[in-house]
């Protein structure tokens, strides 16, 4: 519908005629945007161009039918387990009375607070052989062994219980908007409520199921810290080792081409439910009309509710702060508050960035909307889907290719013996940041900005205002929270984010995470728990934010 | 407040014309109103006039000032045009006297709160200052729109469909209101439209418009009593076309008699006068135009009736099988197949030549 209107003024009469699109100092700001990703994407495919045989053979033999299988296992369990999780509790929440309902509806989203690899080492910490789970129970009951969590099954369901939430978000609100008329309607046509839901109901909430799933398995497959935890050998892994082990700049690169190959599907994917959801966006909120369970169902419910989120965040929760409780006399020193300033500092200037640009290239689709433009906007913020390790690789090539171009240059022309300026400083990891993250500031700014009509914007121009004035009196005052919310979404992002800063921080700046990678690499669950806490405390903001406006956007529905 | 001229002016995406030829004026103070069914390009008009949509021919000016040539346009925030918006368009993060002080920047502060509180008692709601959009009903953000787009003394207050948004009664009584507030300020103001009983409430002079061109730019009351042609008199108020014979200049036969006044028969020719006698026209009879008299020897079968309180709006089948409408009190309750007595009360002869 959107772009439909957005079309209308373009529809020239030489229909059929191949009209060059206008391009203005707007459009090309946008190109320019949509670059910053087509960048490290189009370096790291270039690096097939010229092939280190041993590299290749060695990658090809040894390393890649491992990594591939290894990929497929992870994508296809956490694909089922974030699906089951994830569609199960959204339906007893968004349709289903049972007691706690409405502490569940936002708590059952707080695993978002805490990234996979935290989840990852606590779940190591707890139940290895020698955590003190197994330690009880051969005390109590002498020698059992409980299946090994460092495996495959284990990777699977840490993912799952961190991740669920993409998916139950997003079928919740499918769920809500239209589950009980529709499911009314089936049952008036003769359907139980089970036959309801699987025929009706399920079907309907598809394509935002399909949408969250995406989401997931692309944060899957962008995932390095749970893998590096587990030892579990995955494409990022392998980047980040061919990039410090090996030192081969090209096996990365091309490790990281062929990731984007496993990440493009997902896209795909993602891009075309998003396309059907359209559909169906209509009706009422079920609120008077959720299925009252029986009181043995309602208990069941609560029951399955609550062991999710005592598994996928309270319990994790609670151990990490034991943990720190216990190293925080000895850790809590200033090398730690440095962590803290430089994780601070860096999503700070990234979040600052990101919304700063967010802004630009929304403003650029108010400015000249067009097809083109749109398309373009869609490729700029495509950057979420890529893994952190790949847009480290695809970013540092041309920034050191640069580098060495400026030395060459100082030498040759001005006899200047230069050294290396934008290798050593933050301009790497901040690019990445916005790439990676820029769709994150890019969401709630657009929309913001698309609630403010024309008219509005007519009104203040009627009223003898100008362009400055309309952005100063109008806009910003008008998305006030809108880049709010995209600069909290962004900030903890960044905060949380492990490889990119890993592979392209200068000397020195070590931050929360990668205190908790360097922790977490050694076996010390106790020393990584108290970077892991505040990481988590920073990551219930953007739960709030979303708990608020949601519940904001339901008593207002003319906002 | 000044005078709006257009002159010629038209527009158009690409080969679709979207208005053409548009040409009427507006008088200092007076309130006009372009009525149209939705797609007749009476926004685009509005739009032009506003200064967001450039033209192709013509000119428009405002108070004697060129406004809009074909390649060149006074910027919007220039013009000194207000407008309504049809969703109002309030600022929703300002006050009710932020959003009507908006466009008093360049005013001292005293100066700006003493014409905010002018107008918030001109609209009748002084005691909403301090509130939000959000928390006013339809109709006072209606209002709050019209003081903010008063505010700054515009030399022409644009009206879109200022009152699609209410519901029916709050409707007619806020058209009465506007109408008054905008008499009260000596505004010009051109408002558009699709309602008639909204332009005919609120307006001096109706331009009719259909496929971008404007078909008759009269008083309400011309344009119901004496339309200029077919569409006009289809689009304004309910009637039926009969046929008749022209005989002479004053006279015209139709079934049920011959109706006496002056003709207007639109021939579009020159050589009218020719055409005059024994031509054939379609009369336009108002369901006013028909009285129910159950004395009378002309008979019509009731074929359809619908009851609006008051009168009963009778379809009714004559002799030839032509259908008319006429309105009759609604204590005359007929059945529909029965046959009563009818008779003519013309007072305006409304003929078309039939092509």
């Amino acid at each position: 519908m959107l772009s439909d209107n957005l079309d209308a003024p373009l529809k020239t009469p030489s229909a059929g005629v191949f009209v060059w699109p206008r391009f203005s100092g707007w459009m090309l700001l946008a190109l320019l945007i949509a670059a910053l990703v087509l960048v490290p994407v189009a370096v790291t495919f270039s690096s097939f161009s010229h092939i280190e045989g041993d590299t290749l053979a060695h990658l090809t033999e040894f390393v890649l039918p491992g990594l591939i299988a290894n990929t497929l296992w992870l994508v296809l369990g956490v694909g089922i387990g974030v699906s089951v999780l994830g569609v199960s509790l959204a339906w007893l929440v968004a349709m289903c009375e049972f007691p706690g309902r409405r502490l569940f509806n936002w708590a059952l989203l707080l695993p978002l607070a805490l990234p996979a690899y935290v989840t990852a080492f606590v779940a190591i910490g707890l139940l290895d052989f020698t955590g003190p789970l197994q330690t009880a129970l051969r005390e109590a009951f002498g020698p059992i062994t409980l299946p090994e969590i460092r495996s495959r099954g284990g990777v699977i369901l840490v993912m799952s219980l961190a991740l669920y939430p993409y998916v139950y978000l997003i079928a919740k609100n499918a769920f809500s908007t239209q589950g009980a008329i529709a499911l009314e309607a089936a049952q008036s046509l003769g359907l139980s409520r089970t036959q309801g839901f699987f025929r009706v109901a399920l079907p309907m909430a598809r394509p935002w199921i399909a949408a969250g799933l995406m989401l997931a398995l692309m944060e899957t497959l962008a995932d390095f810290g749970t893998m590096a935890i587990f030892n579990y050998d995955t494409f990022t892994t392998a980047i980040y080792k061919a990039w410090y082990s090996l030192f081969s700049l090209p096996a990365a690169a091309q490790l990281a081409s062929i990731l984007i190959l496993f990440v493009l599907v997902a896209v795909v994917f993602e891009q075309r439910s998003r396309a059907k959801m359209r559909y169906g966006a209509v009706g009422r909120s079920a609120a008077s009309r959720r299925i009252k369970l029986s009181p043995a169902m309602a208990a069941l419910a609560l029951l399955y509710a609550s062991t999710v989120l005592a598994i996928a965040f309270i319990i994790p929760v609670t151990q990490l702060a034991l943990w720190a409780r216990d190293v925080m006399a000895d850790d809590l020193d200033s090398r730690y508050w440095a962590f803290a300033w430089h994780s601070l500092l860096l999503a700070g200037m990234g979040a600052l960035i990101v919304v700063g640009v967010s802004l630009l290239l929304a403003y650029s689709g108010r400015q000249r909307p067009s097809k083109t433009m749109i398309w373009t906007q869609r490729l700029a913020t495509i950057g979420y889907a890529f893994p952190g390790a790949v847009l480290a690789v695809g970013l540092f090539i041309p920034v050191a290719w640069l580098d060495n171009w400026l030395i060459d240059t100082g030498r040759d022309w001005f006899g200047f013996e230069g050294h290396e300026v934008l290798k050593g400083t933050l301009l790497v990891m901040l690019l990445a940041y916005l790439v990676r993250f820029l769709a994150v500031g890019f969401g709630p700014i657009e929309s913001g900005l698309h609630r403010i009509t024309r008219n509005v914007d007519e009104a203040a121009r009627n009223l003898g205002t100008g362009a400055a004035g309309l952005l100063t009196r109008v806009h910003l005052p008008m998305l006030r929270a809108s880049l709010f919310t995209a600069a909290a979404f962004a900030f903890v992002d960044i905060m949380k984010e492990m490889p990119i800063t890993l592979m392209t921080r200068p000397f020195g700046w070590d931050t929360l995470a990668v205190r908790v990678f360097e922790m977490t690499s050694e076996g010390e669950w106790e020393r990584a728990a108290l970077p892991s806490l505040a990481i988590v405390i920073a990551g219930i903001i953007p739960i709030i934010l979303l708990t608020w406006r949601g519940a904001h956007s339901q008593n207002q529905p003319h906002g | 407040m000044a005078e709006l001229i257009l002159d010629s002016v038209s527009q158009s995406y690409g080969t679709r014309q979207i208005i053409a030829d548009l040409s009427f004026s507006l008088p200092e103070g007076a309130i006009g109103c372009l009525l149209g069914p939705s797609g007749c390009g009476k926004t685009t008009a509005l739009r032009c006039i506003s200064g967001f949509e450039p033209i192709q021919t013509g000119e428009i000016r405002i108070g004697g000032e060129v406004v809009s040539l074909p390649d060149w346009m006074l910027a919007a925030e220039k013009r000194r045009v207000g407008m309504v918006f049809q969703d109002y368009a309030l600022f929703p993060h300002m006050t009710v006297s932020a959003n009507v002080g908006f466009g008093l920047r360049s005013e001292s502060k005293a100066a700006r709160q003493a014409r905010i509180d002018e107008l918030l008692i001109l609209v009748g709601l002084s005691g909403h200052a301090d509130q939000f959009p959000h928390q006013l009903s339809g109709g006072q953000q209606q209002r709050v729109a019209l003081a903010r787009a008063l505010a700054p003394r515009p030399r022409l207050i644009l009206m879109d469909e200022p009152f699609s948004n209410l519901d029916v009664e709050l409707r007619e009584r806020l058209s009465l209101e506007v109408r008054d507030i905008l008499k009260r300020e000596a505004t010009t103001a051109l408002i558009v439209t699709h309602d008639q009983n909204e332009a005919f409430a609120l307006a001096d002079w109706v331009g009719v418009m259909h496929e971008g061109r404007i078909q008759q730019w009269d008083t309400p009351y011309n344009l119901y009593h004496k339309p200029t042609n077919r569409f006009v008199a289809d689009f304004v108020g309910q009637g039926a076309l009969v046929t008749g014979n022209v005989i002479n200049d004053h006279q015209v036969e139709i079934e049920l008699g011959v109706l006496n006044g002056v003709i207007p028969v639109e021939c579009g020719a020159a050589g009218c006068g020719e055409c005059v006698r024994s031509c054939h026209v379609d009369v336009l009879l108002r369901p006013d135009d028909i009285i129910h008299d159950d004395d009378s020897l002309m008979l019509a079968e009731v074929e359809n009736k619908a009851f609006r309180g008051a009168e009963f709006l009778y379809t009714l089948k004559l002799p030839s099988g032509q259908r008319a409408l006429s309105l009759v009190p609604s204590h005359h309750n007929h059945a529909i197949g029965e046959r009563i007595g009818i008779k003519l009360a013309v007072d305006h002869v409304v003929a078309f030549r039939r092509e």
